[in-house]
């Protein structure tokens, strides 16, 4: 488990670096498409938003996977004590999403589209993605051998290996008429594998957020415990069956809008243990509040807490008829890849890259930059998604474009403040590469 | 510390009401009639290669620099959205689609009409949180 000195792989650390290099496309294709919302045609025969948002979107999905992938393989590696199995299949995965990365990039440039939401480009290229799954599998399994007494975060890691394949490759059930046929059914199985493919990969982030909390405080036994495990089936259940939040408007099964309602109540649990256990949590902060991995996952935990509130608060069909094909879904959704996910991968990458050192001062104030402009960001889109809830509920509404007009103060807050965030990230981001030079001139590469 | 027997038997219990649940729904899709127009489905991809869904939504499901279009073929008719698709907007960019594209989108929209309705304000809320149409 100590591994405060040992010298990061080359290939996983090949993977955080593309990761963080999609990230740094992500927030300029969102600054973009920011300026498209307040600048109406804007690029609109250059790069049009239909190009833009899927440019945004993947760049951060990538940037989410390729980073989580590069974690796993750093900290199974300490975890086990072992190589990772197979140097040759992690080389064949690395090219595998490296290649699929550029090609669809290039696509989305081009205008060639034939895919569905997150996933835009043509179909065939998802191809790449699986085959580079299974290699990401079958080296997981192998380097981690037994599977006997092994703590939550393996079980966390495997989990979310098995259900981002699976729920991916569903993802694509439609290329089968008897899936697209109706547009009706062909939802109903998309966001029952979109709802269940965001949980796999928060399955790969928390499992390497809990090895490294374990790590930053030398206590394994939390990973071991009973109400870690708790937590994690809570969590698994919620993966399996709470997608059909995401339909409830949806001409749909009701018993699928049931279950999923009665499935999404249970996340009360996590946020009872939140606050139950917020006073302990400080108490720790305050231990290892110097390290920059630390500070990053308490600003997650933070983001953790808002957003499960905001939720569950939309898992209830009588809030989320009025909040659905809102902005605050959008909130929902920035809340959760950007204060989640984006702050827990940050800890890793520090972790990783810089074992065990303080922040420096552009990455302090680029983290107080960053998560002051989340919070504008956030509350911007919240705001805005009421204005428009109260818009569609309205008995005489206004034409789109009107409601549009009259959201356009929240757009310009929700753009000045995306801008800022990202100049946080990147102030995080550049301190991590100054570093990194540093380290990659003293040491060598292992694999 | 939890028994490794008893993690697996949970693990077990919940992966197979997953793999039961999901095959059951592949099996009891929520429409069984299936008979849609060869046009209205090549609508449906035209919509994909077009990546209308990044502005506009589907059962407020989409993007949000446009409306919803789920049931704009009863709202607006035909004619409304054939000038859209053929002339695009200040926002929307003019695509140069062929007159079987506008046709077969048009079709799509015809199709998604007809399968129900997304305006909100026709849901009605009940005491314990759920929601009926």
């Amino acid at each position: 488990m100590d591994s405060s000195t040992s010298k990061p792989a080359a290939y996983p650390v090949h993977f955080i670096r593309l990761g963080l290099i999609l990230l740094a496309f992500g927030m300029l294709f969102g600054i973009i498409g920011g300026l498209q919302y307040v600048l109406p045609g804007f690029l609109k025969e250059i790069l049009s938003f239909e190009r833009t948002r899927p440019l945004h979107v993947s760049s951060v999905l990538f940037w989410i996977i390729l980073t989580a992938t590069g974690g796993i393989f750093t900290y199974v590696q300490e975890h086990s004590g072992r190589k990772i199995h197979s140097a040759l299949l992690l080389r064949i995965q690395f090219f595998l999403f490296g290649i699929s990365t550029v090609l669809i990039m290039a696509c989305y440039l081009a205008g060639m589209f034939g895919g569905r939401e997150y996933w835009e480009y043509p179909p065939y290229l998802s191809i790449f993605i699986v085959a580079g799954w299974i290699l990401f599998l079958i080296n997981f399994l192998r380097t981690t051998g037994s599977f006997k007494k092994q703590p939550v975060y393996i079980w966390m890691w495997l989990t979310g290996i098995i259900f981002f394949l699976f729920t991916f490759v569903e993802s694509y059930l439609w290329v089968l008429p008897y899936f697209r046929k109706n547009i009706v059914n062909d939802m109903t199985i998309q966001w029952k594998s979109y709802g269940s493919m965001v949980g796999s990969w928060n399955q790969l982030i928390y499992g390497s957020s809990t090895y490294l909390m374990c790590k930053i405080s030398g206590d394994r036994s939390m990973a071991f415990g009973k109400k870690a495990f708790a937590l994690y089936f809570i969590g698994l259940f919620n993966l399996m069956f709470n997608w059909g939040h995401h339909i409830y408007t949806l001409p749909t099964h009701a018993y699928v809008r049931q279950i999923s309602y009665a499935v999404s109540m249970t996340e009360l649990l996590l946020l009872g243990r939140i606050i139950w256990e917020w006073k302990q949590s400080l108490g720790s902060a305050q231990k290892f509040l110097h390290l920059s991995s630390y500070r990053l996952m308490l600003a997650a935990d933070v983001w953790i807490f808002l957003n499960l509130l905001l939720a569950i608060g939309m898992s209830v069909p009588a809030i989320n008829v009025y909040t659905h094909g809102t902005h605050v879904t959008v909130a929902h959704a920035m809340g959760t890849t950007i204060g989640i996910n984006t702050m827990l991968l940050l800890a890793i990458v520090t972790d990783i890259l810089f074992p065990k050192q303080p922040g420096s001062r552009n990455g302090n104030t680029g983290f107080w930059l960053a998560n002051i402009s989340l919070l504008i960001f956030w509350l911007s889109l919240i705001i805005a998604g009421i204005w428009k809830a109260r818009w569609q509920m309205s008995i005489n509404p206004l034409p789109f474009s009107s409601m549009m007009q009259q959201l356009r103060p929240f757009f310009m807050v929700f753009l000045i403040s995306g801008t800022t965030l990202a100049a946080g990230i990147g102030m995080i981001l550049f301190s991590l590469f100054k570093k990194n030079r540093h380290v990659a001139s003293n040491q060598d590469i292992q694999i | 510390m939890l028994q490794d027997r008893a993690k697996y038997s949970i693990a077990g219990i919940l992966v197979a009401t997953f793999v039961g649940y999901s095959c059951f729904l592949y099996a009891d899709l929520p429409v069984k009639n299936q008979a849609v127009l060869q046009a209205a489905e090549k609508g449906k991809m035209l919509w994909q290669q077009y990546n209308c869904g990044a502005c506009h939504q589907v059962y407020g499901l989409g993007g949000y620099l446009g409306p919803d279009l789920t049931n704009s073929y009863s709202k607006r008719g035909a004619p409304y959205i054939r000038a859209f698709l053929a002339n695009g907007t200040n926002i929307m960019p003019n695509y140069h689609l062929s007159e079987t594209e506008i046709r077969e989108l048009t079709e799509y929209l015809r199709h998604l009409d007809a399968s129900g309705i997304s305006d909100p304000r026709t849901f009605t809320i009940q005491n314990n949180g759920f929601i009926n149409q």
